[in-house]
């Protein structure tokens, strides 16, 4: 652990009594003594408070808001240019397979784009915007800055009694705010499946900020176990995991984020890594599985389309305990024969085969302010 | 009780050996949400892979403390998994058991020396 970089907030994890484990190069909470349970329960229920610093925080500028939106869409199939001023999407590096390097928020801020990267990925994400947009886009990380997010019911709450313009932002706003003094950056967004907010804050003002924070009405500070759960039930992707340098957007089910402007056909179609194949209609694709038992199928795990049949049609990427849903949730990739809902599968653990079904993705409705 | 090297404890009771893990090993694991329990009348060797447990966070398994054969198993486990995390000393036990060799017993830890394992 001694070689894991911290996070500002690395002493106060500490101190909240968080079990510290490494991820990503990290010394990282992955839960507290309420215990990844009732951390899950307590995010879908009050509100979840994140350290997720270990993100890469990153500001690409330009000559102008254009030159730089341009630029960043040689690098990935979303539209860029027509993002409004204070927005945030979602979207993802390809690679010349069409595979996805690693997946992102970007957010404009004036002339300004802001992107959030995976910490497993964020060296090679920042060398290759550098190599690819520099000299005439500058690239800079924000290693001195901290990101929290609030997540949950009561997120609203929690922020805007700090700065009641939180309570005006809706889903995917991005927006600066005042909160006990300190100036942030905040969206309207996360990675639970529910409201809530992600808070750029200078590291020096880090722990403070989320001292009070922790101090509003049913605020609690939630670990990387119960992150994990509450994600996978929201259907969403865990890079590394369920997309990777192999998986297409379109295998990856995550056409929905590749607006029309950059699909075959649009006004600015292609002009990406990769763009030949990452759309392309795919033999295999992610769904949601819904073991039919209590036993978790958990990542690796083979699945087959009979109980007695040779060779599998595919397999669990990511899957675990899902407390709300209150049993067992995966999401995996099946040969497309098999990707209908409710389509039974098999999914083998342990030497037996067990049923599994085909599941629509969320397993827990989205609780976004739209 | 006595314990082993695998978190595991035993009492006995009415000649049988009564099996469960311990605290220690429940605060490890995490909340338990699903277990897989052996059939009565298995026979089992010291170290079989007898118990499946899963926690949020993994896998794990419950292996034979001793040579013997499984005589009862706590079916309320199945359905409530938590449990374990409740009462893991108390009403959470796993399975009761023969013991073939009771020699085997004798190497394994008392209280004491368990608390000195897991300090």
């Amino acid at each position: 652990m001694s070689d894991d970089l911290r996070t500002p907030l690395y002493d106060l994890h500490v101190e909240l009594g968080a079990k510290m484990v490494p991820f990503a190069g990290y010394a990282m909470p992955v839960q507290y003594p309420m215990g990844v349970m009732g951390e899950h329960n307590h995010t879908r229920t009050a509100a979840g408070l994140f350290d997720v610093s270990h993100m890469g925080q990153v500001i690409l500028s330009g000559a102008s808001w254009d030159a730089v939106a341009q630029a960043f869409e040689t690098l990935v199939p979303q539209d860029v240019l027509g993002l409004g001023d204070g927005r945030q999407r979602y979207g993802f590096f390809t690679n010349d397979a069409g595979g996805i390097e690693d997946d992102l928020m970007f957010a404009r801020r004036g002339d300004d784009l802001l992107v959030v990267v995976n910490a497993a990925c964020k060296g090679a994400d920042i060398a290759r915007m550098k190599a690819a947009l520099a000299p005439s886009v500058t690239v800079t990380e924000l290693a001195d800055r901290a990101l929290v997010a609030v997540q949950g019911p009561g997120a609203e709450a929690a922020v805007a009694a700090l700065d009641a313009r939180a309570a005006d932002m809706r889903f995917m706003d991005v927006a600066d705010l005042t909160l006990d003094g300190v100036d942030v950056w905040a969206s309207r967004s996360g990675y639970t499946g529910e409201d809530g907010y992600e808070i750029s804050v200078p590291a020096a003002d880090a722990e403070a900020l989320v001292r009070t924070l922790l101090a509003q009405d049913g605020v609690a500070p939630i670990g990387l176990g119960a992150r994990d759960s509450l994600r996978l039930e929201a259907g969403l992707c865990l890079y590394g995991h369920d997309i990777n340098t192999t998986t297409t957007p379109a295998e990856g089910t995550l056409m929905w984020a590749v607006q029309k402007v950059r699909r075959p056909g649009g006004d600015r179609a292609g002009g990406f890594p990769g763009a030949d194949k990452a759309l392309e209609t795919p033999a295999r694709k992610r769904v949601g599985l819904l073991p039919e038992g209590r036993a978790p199928m958990r990542e690796g795990v083979a699945i087959y389309a009979s109980e007695t049949a040779t060779d599998p049609v595919g397999h669990v990427t990511s899957g675990g305990f899902g407390p709300t849903v209150g049993g067992p949730v995966a999401m995996g990739y099946v040969n497309v024969d098999h990707t209908s809902t409710g389509t039974p599968l098999w999914g083998e653990v342990r030497g037996k085969r067990m049923p599994v079904q085909v599941a629509a993705l969320p397993f827990v409705p989205a609780n976004f302010k739209r | 009780m006595i314990f082993t090297e695998e978190h595991e404890w035993l009492r006995e009771e009415d000649g049988e050996m009564v099996v469960g893990i311990t605290i220690h090993a429940a605060e490890q694991l995490g909340d338990v949400v699903f277990v897989e329990l052996p059939e009565v009348g298995t026979t089992v060797s010291k170290d079989d892979e007898i118990v499946v447990i899963e926690s949020v966070k993994a896998a794990s398994d419950i292996l034979a403390p001793v040579d013997g054969e499984i005589t009862e198993v706590n079916e309320t486990l199945v359905d409530n998994p938590g449990k374990v995390n409740d009462d893991p000393q108390g009403e959470a036990w796993f399975f009761k058991m023969t013991v073939s060799d009771p020699s085997q017993l004798e190497e394994l830890m008392d209280e004491a020396a368990y608390q000195k394992f897991i300090a």
